[in-house]
């Protein structure tokens, strides 16, 4: 327990009617990889979400001792934003240096899209404009849903990269991923 | 806590407000159509006009700060901001509240300098004119922050503008009352004033807790 980055018990929570899920425990060391599993609708969204504190849940603690990354379906573009202005925004808003955006947006493969508007963005491009947001920021705890939806083949190994090189750096993560992880899964939790 | 979060928010707002049209075009040519076609529906004598002129305008500040209002907070949830302002170290009511001045900045403003230019063509006495602008920006701030909080309320709803107004309305009385009173006293030291600046303080006082509140609930 010394060094858990994130850790939730006993988390349920209610939709509608119908109880979503019940008893579900998460914990996350330095280092670790903790994978979400579940058919469609399950709830690992709501899990997630609720990890990060915007879904209030309707059971269970959870401790979030360590500064974390969200990256859900929604990417948090606006439609005149381009992703040069995004990451310039969120750096001032999180008080991250704003001088390493080009760097950024070239290690994401988003050079020349750097000044796009996001309206004329491939949802790849969108996903990867949320990845560059992960590099922006240094924080311990990345929850990451659907890390791979609409990303190539050379996003899905730059989104590899990114997680290995996380965690070697003693971050961890939790993921909500259908089929391959791709990368040494610590643990997973079913739904 | 850092005001970093809430400037990047005043910005974002700022320039979306722009984006959007939502800044000066829209709610400008409402406000001012809406009290241009008055004279045509009663009348232009200059006496009736001089005396129902004000609260006219007041009526058309009402309904102009609600036209923009209801994709404030909309688009943010939507396109997943919202998430990622929620997980700021600032709290969601003062963010609330810099995105909304911001919104009030880039189409409330305009409407309060407006008023002079639609008050000689209701027939408002010269010398109140200016008085009464002051008054229309402090009451239009109001009408604003209030706003907010219906914004944030009917975030999660499709077409809620009608919503926006329903709920909202009973809190512009205050003002109203107070700021017709300003108007018409055309004067900035009585009393009329201090309440109409008054209810305003409250609304930037109270408000933001409630657009705070409705925000996290919209969220979940």
């Amino acid at each position: 327990m010394t060094d858990a980055l994130i850790s939730a018990t006993g988390l349920g929570i209610m939709r509608g009617e119908r109880v979503l899920f019940d008893g579900v425990s998460v914990e996350a060391l330095a280092g670790e990889a903790v994978v979400l599993r579940g058919s469609n609708g399950a709830g690992k969204t709501t899990l997630l979400r609720i990890l990060a504190g915007l879904t209030q849940a309707g059971a269970g603690d959870v401790a979030r001792p360590a500064k974390m990354h969200w990256i859900g379906h929604r990417d948090g573009l606006k439609p005149n934003e381009t992703p040069a202005a995004h990451l310039a925004l969120w750096a001032s808003a999180w008080g991250a240096e704003a001088d390493i955006i080009p760097n950024v947006l070239e290690r994401v493969g988003l050079t020349r899209a750097a000044d796009v508007s996001a309206r004329f963005l491939s949802a790849g491009q969108r996903r990867r404009v949320g990845m560059a947001r992960l590099l922006l920021d240094a924080r311990a705890l990345w929850l990451l849903d659907e890390p791979y939806a609409a990303l190539d083949g050379d996003g899905r190994a730059l989104m590899l990269d990114l997680i290995a090189a996380h965690r070697a750096s003693g971050g961890a993560m939790v993921a909500a991923i259908h089929g391959a992880a791709g990368f040494p899964v610590s643990r997973e939790v079913a739904l | 806590m850092s005001p970093a979060p809430l400037s990047a928010a005043f910005r974002q707002a700022l320039s979306e407000a722009w984006a959007k049209g939502a800044g000066l075009v829209l709610p400008v040519t409402f406000f001012a159509g809406a009290a241009v076609i008055v004279p045509l529906g009663i009348g232009t004598e200059a006496s009736l006009l001089a005396r129902v002129g004000p609260g006219i305008l007041w009526v058309a500040l009402a309904l102009a700060s609600l036209v923009t209002l209801e994709r404030m907070f909309q688009s943010d949830l939507e396109d997943g901001t919202l998430d990622l302002w929620l997980q700021t170290d600032a709290p969601m009511s003062a963010l609330a509240l810099a995105k909304t001045l911001a919104h009030w900045l880039a189409a409330g403003l305009p409407l309060a300098v407006l008023t002079p230019l639609l008050g000689i063509i209701l027939q408002v006495e010269g010398e109140r004119l200016l008085p009464a602008a002051v008054a229309y920006g402090v009451g239009g701030l109001a009408f604003f922050v209030w706003g907010g909080v219906g914004a944030a309320l009917v975030a999660g709803v499709r077409r809620g503008g009608l919503l926006i107004a329903l709920i909202i309305l009973p809190f512009y009385v205050p003002t109203l009352i107070f700021g017709s009173m300003t108007v018409a006293s055309g004067s900035l030291t009585g009393p009329p004033f201090m309440l109409l600046c008054a209810s305003t303080l409250f609304a930037l006082a109270a408000a933001p807790f409630g657009m705070g509140a409705a925000l996290r609930l919209a969220a979940d």
